[in-house]
Formats: C-alpha cells, structure tokens, sequence
C-alpha cells in the first residue's frame, strides 16, 4: 500500500506539474463545448428526419420524397421517445395495408411540416392517421455534451497513461523501477488511480463550467453518470496499458493510440447519431468502448435513464476493462 | 592485494544468448564481500549484459549466479542498490522528492538526509531531475542505488561522460562507499578507473572472460614492458595531497 501510494502521489505530482499538459487537459474540451454551442446548435440537422418501424412502407408516395432522412427503426416505442426529444420529426408505423399512424410532435415545426407534405401527397387507397405526442427539445449541444466528455476521458486516458509508460520504458525509468521491489500490479494500479481522480476532476470542471454557461439538460442521477464515467476511464486507461504494455517506441506508441482513438471518435457517436448509419457500421461501433460510454451517460443526461437500463453498456465496459487489464498485466514488460 | 572472506557472489557458467548473437559466452568468476570488483571491456564486451544478470534484470540462457551461496530470488531487491548505465528519473519532481519515492519502496530504507550527506546533495536538493548535470545527476542515481543500504552495489560506467573533475571526486565516493564494507560491482572502459577503485579485475571482450587478477598483477603480466613506476617518495608533497571533498571542488 506505501509503495503503491508513493508512486500514486508521485504521478500526480508530475502531471499537475507539466503546465502545459495540465493546461491542455482542461482548455481543448471547453473550446470544443464552445464552438459547438455556438456554431452548431441552430442548424444542425438540416433535412427532416422520419422514423419507419417497417421496410415496407418505404413504396410509397411519401417515403420517395428527396430530402427527408428515412431511418428503418423496428422499435417503435424507442422512436416514439426520441421523437419526444426531437431527435425525429416523425415516426410511421403500418396499422393495416390501407391505413398508417404517423406520430409528431405537438411542439416540432418540422413535425407540422411535415404532416402538411404527408397530406399532400395522400392516396386514396392508404390513408394516415394522426398521434401527438409532446416533449422538449434537446438541443445539439445537450446531445453533444456527453460525446464531448467521453472524447475527453478517452484522448486523458489513452495518451496520458499509454504514452507515458512508453516513455517511462524509452528513457529507463521502468527499468529502474524494476530494480527495486516494486510490483508490476503496484505500478499499474498507481497510474490507473492516478489517472481516474484526474479524469473524473478534469471531466468535474468541464461539466460544471460548461453548466453554468450553457445550461445544457441533465435528467438522470449523477451518482449514475459517476459510475459511467469512473467505469468508462478504467475501460480506458486499460487499454491504454493493453496497447503500452510492450512497446518502447514513442512514434510507434503515438500511431497505434490514434489508430485507435481517431475510429472511435467518428464512430462511436460523439458528435453525430448513429441512428441511421449502415448496419455494419453500428455493429463495429459496438466494439469501441467508446460507443458504450457515450451511449450510457447520453441515456443518462437526455432521457433520464437508471443503471438498470443501461447494464448492458456496463456489463460491456466491465468485461472489456478485465479483458485489457489482464492481458495488459500479463504481457507487461518493464524493459 | 587484500583477502577477504567467502565470496559473496558466485557466477558458474554464464550464457546469454540474443536471437544468433552470444552476448555472453560462458563465463565464471565470484566475488569477494567487501570488496570492489570491476569488469572492463571495450563496447559490445557483454559487460552490461553480464551485470544485468547478476542484478536480475535480464534472465540468462543458462548458467548460476549464487549470492551468500543460494540462487539470487525477489528478496535480492532488498540488499542490492543499482546504478543504472542509462536512466532517466521522473520528470517534475525534485531530488528530495525522488529519494522519499525510493526510499517508501524498501523495508528498511536510509534515511534521506544522511543520503543527501553522504553523496553531496544539498546544494540541489529542491531542484527538478531534468535541472540536474551530469555529475550531479549520477551522484542522485547513487544515492538511489543507496537507499536500501544495499550489500551490494552494482556501478555500471558509472563515470562515463563526466568531466574529469565530477570523475574523480564520483572515486572519492566510490572509495567512501567501499569504507563502509558494501560490496561493489562496477562496470567500466577506463583502465585508470579500474586501477583506482577495484580490488579484483575481469577484463572481457566479445562475450568472454580474456583476463582476469588484480589491477597491479594484470598489469605486471601484460604490461610489464610498458609500465613506468614512480615511488612514492619521490613524488612531490603537493601532487600527493588528496583531492577536495565534493563540494569544495564544485565550488572552485
């Protein structure tokens, strides 16, 4: 416990004393936040998007119209609820061949639009019938905050601790280290715990601050959010160690970490839904860590939801964080 | 040439194989407690290599290495101190706060500022490692290899680039740390060094031990020829006053 505390204490020490990386941690992810605020949340989706629970109902009139996204969706209730937070103007499903509910959004200018152009192009032989639902908007930016820190615990976690061991390795720190009777699980556990308390502070004083300026929704518990981000920055971190464990070449460290990060940052849905993507590419995002701590802690902040309704995410971080850690600590070497 | 007691470690046919190339091929000596044993070699000789797998560092292809007559295990950690050949420290931490790092590793640690004492630390103990020179720099990796009151202290060129000031009085150290009893193993390319600080010699090219005895006995049997010997007498008073400490000679 002494050793791993000292090493622990050491770490940090080292970090909050490297200004600049100290300083970027905590300026790139609140320029990003602002940005996009800014630039973003008044026109972010510019085409309608409607939301089909059938195949079939794309040979018709209406679905043959440009400029109006159609996502297949064979969820109706999981549509219905992102219509309620305006993530889709519209949602169809068959009620029989000649006769379809359509679903909008009593407070959606898109959603009457909408309806007026589904009117127009009307046939006699199917006819629409009309549901409300109501619910507020989320903004883009309510949406995108969730993304923004999980790109943050993920470029912290996957650059602040992978490449640092990589450095350690290069210029003989670990290999002194090794010479003493410190363990290598002592070692690690440090840079995991030192590394998590900076994250969750970082991503603290990220959230606060950009509470205050933006306002952004946040409908679930924090206590919640707490555990996806701690699991999430563990998940991470371990990988971190998975791709550091062997290498002693800095260049090489830095291409594998954005081979890996760059992918889960167009794919794992930090700034754009994944909503209507190829199926292929919504099962690869499925393997990202990423996809998993976005998607949780976004079920969190816009929809409220509780531990039960995410486990799966949860389980899925756990069992990739015990999967990277051990192999990590398996293959570690200190040379 | 001074008797000491049983040796303190035995190395019985060492092997390290890299890929195709033998580093180190077959080598055995053993080490006198209290002594100071030097392996000189030119680069590429399989000093490092050799020394490595005493520490425990690298894992020889085959061969023994005994220490107090048993095979070296985990608890070899607590009674040796290493001075590595090539090592950085933590960055942004001070000197102080690297040797309490260290010291929160061992069971029975040194205290700090009798550390600091003992290697000339003082003038630079609050300054960052990545401030330090060169000589000051090797003087705290000493200290490191200190920490634990060690038996034995590997040493591996641990002058190499300093200027012959900061190389004579790091010898002055050496010798204060060799009045203490510990056992020292040091690797170097400089005869003079060996001459100097060593009480027994193996001297090694490409993987092999070519020669081995103490520094006066080598270099009567290979030298003899070429060795011009003053005596002592005969040596002016002032050439043969002892250097200054450390820190006098830092100063001027």
């Amino acid at each position: 416990m002494k050793r791993f505390l000292s090493v622990f204490i050491a770490r940090n020490k080292e970090f909050i004393r490297d200004r600049a990386a100290l300083g970027w941690s905590l300026i790139f992810p609140i320029l990003v936040i602002f940005g996009f605020a800014f630039s973003l949340s008044d026109h972010s989706q510019s085409l309608f998007k409607v939301g089909l629970s059938d195949l079939s109902l794309l040979n018709n009139n209406f679905t043959q119209l440009k400029y109006i996204d159609f996502v297949p969706n064979s969820n109706l209730e999981n549509m219905i609820s992102m219509l309620k937070r305006h993530q889709l103007d519209m949602v169809i499903a068959p009620e029989s061949k000649s006769l379809q509910k359509y679903w909008i959004n009593s407070t959606s200018p898109k959603g009457y639009l909408l309806e007026k152009i589904l009117k127009g192009v009307e046939q006699p032989t199917l006819r629409y019938q009309k549901q409300i639902v109501s619910g507020n908007e989320i903004r883009y930016v309510d949406w995108l905050i969730s993304g923004l820190l999980g790109m943050n615990l993920m470029f912290s976690a996957l650059f602040g601790v992978g490449y640092n061991i990589v450095r350690y390795r290069k210029n003989g720190v670990l290999k002194r280290l090794k010479a003493t009777p410190l363990t290598a699980f002592e070692f690690l556990l440090a840079q995991i715990a030192s590394r998590l308390i900076l994250i969750i502070c970082v991503s603290s004083m990220i959230y606060l601050g950009c509470h205050w300026y933006i306002h952004f929704q946040m409908l679930g518990s924090y206590f919640n959010l707490f555990i996806v981000l701690c699991l999430g920055a563990i998940c991470m971190i371990s990988l971190s160690l998975l791709v550091a464990s062997r290498i002693s070449s800095e260049e090489l460290a830095g291409g594998l970490l954005n081979i890996i990060s760059w992918p889960m940052m167009f794919l794992s849905g930090v700034w754009f839904s994944l909503e209507g993507a190829h199926p292929a590419v919504k099962k690869l995002a499925l393997l990202f860590p990423l996809t998993h701590i976005i998607d949780a802690s976004r079920a969190i902040m816009t929809e409220g939801a509780g531990l039960e309704k995410i486990s799966g995410n949860l389980i899925t971080l756990g069992c990739m964080t015990v999967l990277f850690l051990g192999t990590s600590s398996i293959i570690f070497k200190w040379k | 040439m001074i008797k000491y007691d049983s040796p303190i470690i035995e190395v019985k046919n060492l092997i390290k194989h890299y890929s195709k190339a033998k580093a180190v091929n077959g080598i055995s000596f053993s080490i006198a407690r209290g002594s100071c044993f030097g392996l000189l070699g030119p680069n590429g000789a399989g000093k490092t290599t050799t020394l490595e797998m005493i520490e425990g560092i690298t894992q020889p292809s085959s061969g023994e290495i005994l220490f107090c007559g048993a095979p070296t295990g985990p608890s070899f950690k607590e009674k040796s101190g290493i001075q590595f050949q090539a090592t950085s420290l933590q960055d942004f931490l001070t000197v102080k706060e690297v040797l309490k790092l260290f010291s929160s590793f061992y069971q029975a640690p040194l205290n700090i500022q009798e550390l600091a004492e003992l290697c000339s630390l003082e003038e630079f103990w609050d300054r960052d490692t990545h401030e330090l020179s060169g000589g000051q720099r090797q003087r705290v990796l000493l200290a490191i290899a200190l920490i634990n009151n060690p038996e034995v202290v590997f040493l591996d060129e641990p002058t190499t680039g300093l200027d012959p000031q900061a190389r004579r009085a790091f010898w002055e150290l050496i010798q204060s740390i060799k009045r203490k009893n510990k056992t020292i193993i040091l690797t170097t390319h400089y005869m003079e060094e060996a001459y100097i600080l060593c009480d027994e010699i193996v001297i090694m090219n490409q993987g092999t031990i070519i020669a081995q005895g103490g520094p006066k006995d080598l270099l009567q049997k290979h030298f003899n020829s070429v060795t011009l010997e003053i005596p002592k007498k005969d040596i002016s008073k002032a050439l043969r006053q002892p250097l200054p400490s450390w820190g006098n000679s830092h100063k001027r």
